[in-house]
């Protein structure tokens, strides 16, 4: 599904990613653990293709296929989805125009026909259902006035539409209480098939209880420095990152 | 950025350029020339034009000393210098104020219209057979300065409603044109106002009985063709006691190197409990993009009186094209409990200069206005608001809200809001609210991810800017207008 190979990234002149190396089956899901300032959600935006990184070397393979060249919408097209860690306000524009206007660009995309009103409005209701998200929420403006829980689980609502091939959450645990983490893991999980596959970026290892991954990893200054099983976050929980920059050094 | 001197493309910077070849051929897409032959006055303004206009419409001797009047009245007025626009001094003996298609004098029926014109009606997607026009719209076709063709206007005619050429309305209404022409912009108003007196060829003129609710929407279609001609249109809507009518108004003209001037004058009356919804969407050509040569300079006054109580005049305009801009949709609030609206998007782009606004004037007990102007500026343009709510002695517990909002697009735009108040009566309690923002990378990234393009979400994050007011338009209008603003805006970022 993805490959990533000794991938070099920077932003103002300042090298972030620094030989990062990360492969990705279908069906599965690999967590990235590490301390603040690592690189983690470099790493998102440089996958979803945010223009302020610059890529200096290295390659990203997407199902067989260079996604480096493509624009931040081609890759979407491609089936690869970032949660944001901070989602963004559109005013004015409602979440039904927005997913709406989304699902069909991504559909044009793949040469297929644009969604009928009818068949998107029951496909919303039933993917409402997944993250117990407020039905009138989607009539709002895009993440406007939305609470931080909502926002959150907005975006994992967006996933369970788009069913993207690879979904990248970028700390999607962050600022949740207990409820929504469990709404959102749940859903995850439900989503979750053998033709799949999840990142989950994360600092802490509570969200990875309720998703369990199939590797972890740890990302230390711009590289991954320690793989394993589940088993590695709790690992870390207990004795923290330090432990970890000690074994590497 | 306030300074809006030409840049050559050489001198852009390797982005720019990108963004100007991908662009090229995005532009203006109403600007194609109808080959018809055209009756066309010489060129210059003087008296004897003035005669000769009024002489071909057959007008009668109330409307020659009219427009002599303010012929000389005109002659000794200067251009306006106040606005925040630039522009080489127009030669008004420069340009041909009268032109028109040639055809027979009257039109028994559309097989008679010249198919040319049907087509070209066509081609921009307003079709003028009646069974093809969208249902409940009744369309008056203006092109140069000459009105073609009013449909259902015997359906309108059954309620009393008149909905006519200016021209028409003069030898068949000369009691009304004379009673309510000028009463609302008196030919002194100001130099355009004054110009358009003397030399107005033609428009559209509606008037609602009393009681009577105008059961479609009024619309007319302003289209330039001729090269070297002003366009000086006059509208004038009467709406009587207790009577509705809503009104759209579309403009486009073709590309051409030279700019154009459009100079019109549009009056609005509203007796008691009368509700008259005036919406424009502007779509003149722009100039070109890349250069800034050509376009229409669109000077235009518009105005209403809600001369009865409880009348409610609403301005909607969306404001796409021309080179220039400047008008200011305005309503005199005289009538007790009387109601001011302006909604207005302005959408610069290019080498584009609007200065845009309305003016309210409070002069009856408990009148309301509201104001809600978003001005979006992108490329090389410059916007501007400028807006004055003045409340008189005698407007006890008048009310005002404005709200200014201005969008940035791209760091070589310039926005500027310009409001004036002035308050003469103690009670008065107005608000003023503005903002102005950039459109956020981290917007576009965000739909880019959700697989949007940049251009589309461009649109998409403008027309949610810009709901309030394209919520206003009739559902037609706004469909349109949501289109024409993506389309004003491409190419605006790198």
């Amino acid at each position: 599904m993805l490959s990533i190979k000794n991938l070099h990234a920077s932003i103002e002149d300042k090298e972030i990613l620094k030989g990062f190396t990360l492969d990705i089956n279908p069906g599965e899901v690999h967590a990235i653990m590490g301390p603040n300032g690592s690189g983690k959600s470099t790493l998102a935006s440089v996958l979803a293709g945010k223009e302020d990184y610059e890529v200096s070397a290295g390659e990203v393979l997407f199902e067989g296929n260079d996604i480096l060249e493509l624009d931040p919408h081609e890759r979407a097209g491609e089936g690869i989805f970032l949660a944001f860690q901070y989602p963004v306000e559109i005013p004015g524009v409602s979440m039904v125009n927005f997913l709406r206007t989304s699902l069909n660009s991504i559909r044009e995309y793949r040469g297929e026909e644009p969604v009928s009103a009818g068949a998107f409005l029951k496909l919303m209701k039933e993917k409402k259902e997944i993250v117990e998200l407020d039905q009138q929420l989607t009539k709002r403006s895009v993440n406007v006035g939305f609470s931080g829980g909502e926002k959150k689980r907005n975006e994992i609502f967006q996933m369970a539409m788009l069913e993207p091939k690879l979904a990248i959450l970028d700390e999607t645990d962050s600022g949740l209480d207990i409820d929504a983490l469990r709404i959102v893991s749940e859903a995850v999980n439900k989503l979750r098939n053998e033709n799949n596959s999840f990142l989950v970026i994360t600092h802490y290892q509570r969200l990875l209880t309720y998703i369990v991954p199939d590797v972890v990893h740890v990302m230390v200054d711009g590289r991954i420095v320690k793989s394993g099983g589940k088993e590695l976050a709790l690992e870390l929980e207990e004795k923290g990152y330090d432990w970890i920059k000690a074994e590497v050094v | 950025m306030s300074e809006n001197s030409i840049i050559p493309i050489a001198e852009l910077s390797e982005d720019e350029k990108i963004i100007h070849e991908v662009t090229a051929d995005n532009q203006y897409k109403y600007g194609f020339v109808t080959d018809i032959e055209s009756d066309k006055a010489p060129k210059g303004l003087n008296e004897d034009i003035i005669r000769l206009i009024s002489s071909k419409k057959n007008e009668p001797a109330f409307m020659l000393e009219y427009r002599l009047k303010a012929f000389h009245h005109w002659q000794k007025m200067k251009t306006p210098k106040w606005a925040h626009i630039q522009y080489p001094p127009i030669d008004f003996q420069d340009i041909h104020y009268y032109a028109a298609p040639k055809q027979k004098p009257k039109l028994e029926s559309l097989d008679e219209v010249d198919p040319e014109l049907l087509k070209t009606f066509e081609k921009l997607g307003i079709p003028l057979e009646e069974q093809k026009v969208l249902s409940g719209v009744a369309v008056d076709a203006v092109v140069d300065s000459v009105s073609i063709k009013t449909t259902y206007k015997e359906k309108l005619a059954e309620k009393g409603i008149i909905f006519c050429s200016f021209s028409e309305a003069i030898q068949d209404h000369p009691e009304l044109v004379k009673k309510y022409m000028g009463s609302v912009i008196p030919y002194r108003d100001n130099f355009y106002a004054a110009l358009n007196a003397a030399v107005f060829t033609d428009g559209s003129f509606v008037y609602i009985p009393k009681g009577v609710r105008c059961p479609m929407e009024l619309s007319t279609y302003f289209r330039i063709n001729e090269s070297n001609t002003g366009q000086f249109e006059r509208t004038l809507i009467v709406a009587e006691e207790g009577s509705y009518v809503s009104y759209l108004e579309g403009c486009t003209a073709p590309m051409r190197d030279e700019n154009q001037l459009h100079a019109a004058v549009v009056e609005l009356v509203a007796m008691d409990d009368a509700e008259i919804k005036y919406s424009t969407v502007q779509n003149w050509y722009p100039g070109d993009f890349e250069t800034g040569k050509g376009g229409i300079y669109n000077f235009v006054t518009k105005r209403g009186i809600c001369k009865g109580k409880r009348s409610k005049i609403s301005w909607t305009q969306v404001e796409t094209g021309s080179a220039i801009t400047w008008k200011y949709p305005s309503v005199i609030l005289q009538g007790d409990n009387s109601e001011g609206e302006f909604y207005s998007v302005a959408v610069t782009n290019g080498f584009q200069q609007a200065d845009t606004g309305t003016k309210m004037v409070h002069i009856g007990k408990n009148t309301r206005s509201i104001i809600i102007s978003k001005g979006i500026s992108a490329g090389r343009s410059n916007n501007s608001y400028r807006g004055l709510v003045k409340m008189m002695k005698g407007a006890h517990n008048a009310r005002n809200f404005s709200q200014c909002d201005s969008l940035l697009i791209g760091d070589t735009c310039g926005a500027h809001t310009f409001p004036y108040i002035e308050v003469g009566n103690p009670t008065g309690q107005i608000e003023h609210e503005a903002t102005t923002s950039k459109i956020g990378e981290d917007q576009i990234f965000y739909c880019n991810q959700r697989g949007i393009d940049e251009e589309a979400a461009i649109g998409l994050i403008v027309n949610g800017y810009a709901k309030e007011v394209l919520n206003q338009l009739p559902m037609e209008f706004a469909v349109e207008a949501q289109k024409l603003l993506s389309i004003s805006l491409e190419g605006s970022v790198g």
